[in-house]
């Protein structure tokens, strides 16, 4: 739904930008595709690496590491599972709603989540050629531990 | 070639790996290929509006404007400018940073595009709904709450904690990849 907005609006944008300049059109799009390019082997790269720890980390697994075990023992396993996998967001919200329901505590799913979503260490090389080693540990070691923060607030709220 | 094996060489070996995978633990490894071609089909199909606006963005904005948008003196407008840009975007983190190299390039803040960072990992707007919908509202409402802060003050502290050297760096570096 979204990423139909998006096409909409690249396109609708592309089109007022060809209208206006052909050349400078051309320049965006050739732009495009060179930033594009510029990535795609880390890309790859990190596709395949979710691709296998997916398959290895299957959400049954996933369940079985911080499905019951609770307290900060299962969050900080909830917390470093988080880290580490990639799992899109129509992917996770489900699963996370599905370990509720089997007993997992709010606190737990919470850090899960905001790491998950936050807290890339599979993507940490290509944030790396952006903005630098130590911009990017910085910013992912800060963003694990705002998650606890998170999980604390969830835990106060929903308890 | 040569240049194309070097660059591709990660990728290449991982292949390798999930072969060996594959002929060890074929379960495993057929899973695992059904889904990085899933995941792969899923990013080149959210990527191309993305990269389009980039190389729009980057030929029709001028720098001067995204400095006055997003640039050491932009103040609440250019968090504000950050917070909605990372939030109305879609697709996975790793495609921000490309933008997140854009806009450094055309001479954002630096704790700007960290925030435009946190708010594409974590506020973006389809997947706030998405979350309410499975996790129920208080559950979303609570972290978004919070994460908004949060968010600012993760990129205040990196920004913080970089030396005026490292910055300058990073920007140089930004002029290179982007």
């Amino acid at each position: 739904m979204f990423t139909i907005l998006m096409y909409i609006a690249a396109f609708g944008f592309l089109v007022l930008s060809f209208i206006k300049d052909k050349k400078k059109t051309y320049m965006a799009l050739k732009k495009a595709w060179k930033s594009f390019e510029n990535i795609l082997p880390q890309f790859l790269a990190i596709l395949v690496i979710i691709g296998i720890m997916l398959a290895v980390l299957s959400p049954e697994v996933i369940s079985g590491l911080i499905g019951e075990k609770s307290g900060w023992l299962g969050m900080l396993m909830a917390s470093l599972v988080g880290s580490v996998t990639l799992i899109p967001g129509f992917v996770a919200f489900p699963l996370a709603s599905a370990l509720l329901k089997n007993g997992a505590g709010f606190m737990q799913i919470a850090v899960f989540i905001s790491t998950l979503m936050m807290v890339g260490i599979v993507t940490i090389p290509l944030e790396i050629k952006y903005f630098g080693r130590k911009a990017a540990l910085l910013r992912n070691s800060l963003a694990f531990a705002f998650s606890f923060i998170v999980a604390i607030a969830i835990g106060v709220v929903l308890r | 070639m040569k240049m194309l094996l070097k660059r591709y060489k990660y990728f290449l070996v991982l292949l390798v790996i999930n072969i060996v995978v594959y002929c060890l633990y074929p379960t495993v490894g057929q899973k695992s290929a059904e889904i990085t071609w899933s995941n792969t089909v899923e990013m080149l199909s959210v990527i191309p509006p993305i990269f389009i606006l980039l190389g729009l963005l980057d030929v029709w904005v001028q720098r001067e404007t995204m400095i006055k948008l997003m640039g050491e003196k932009s103040g609440i407008l250019g968090i504000l400018i950050a917070f909605f840009l990372g939030s109305a975007a879609a697709g996975p983190l790793y495609a921000a940073f490309p933008i997140a190299g854009v806009l450094l390039q055309k001479g954002s803040k630096f704790s700007n595009v960290l925030i435009f960072i946190g708010a594409w990992s974590t506020t973006k707007i389809p997947m706030l709904l998405f979350e309410a919908s499975s996790m129920g509202w208080k559950f979303m409402m609570t972290r978004f709450v919070i994460d908004i802060p949060g968010i600012m003050l993760i990129a205040y502290i990196t920004a913080k904690i970089l030396n005026e050297k490292e910055k300058q760096y990073i920007y140089d570096q930004a002029g290179n990849v982007a």
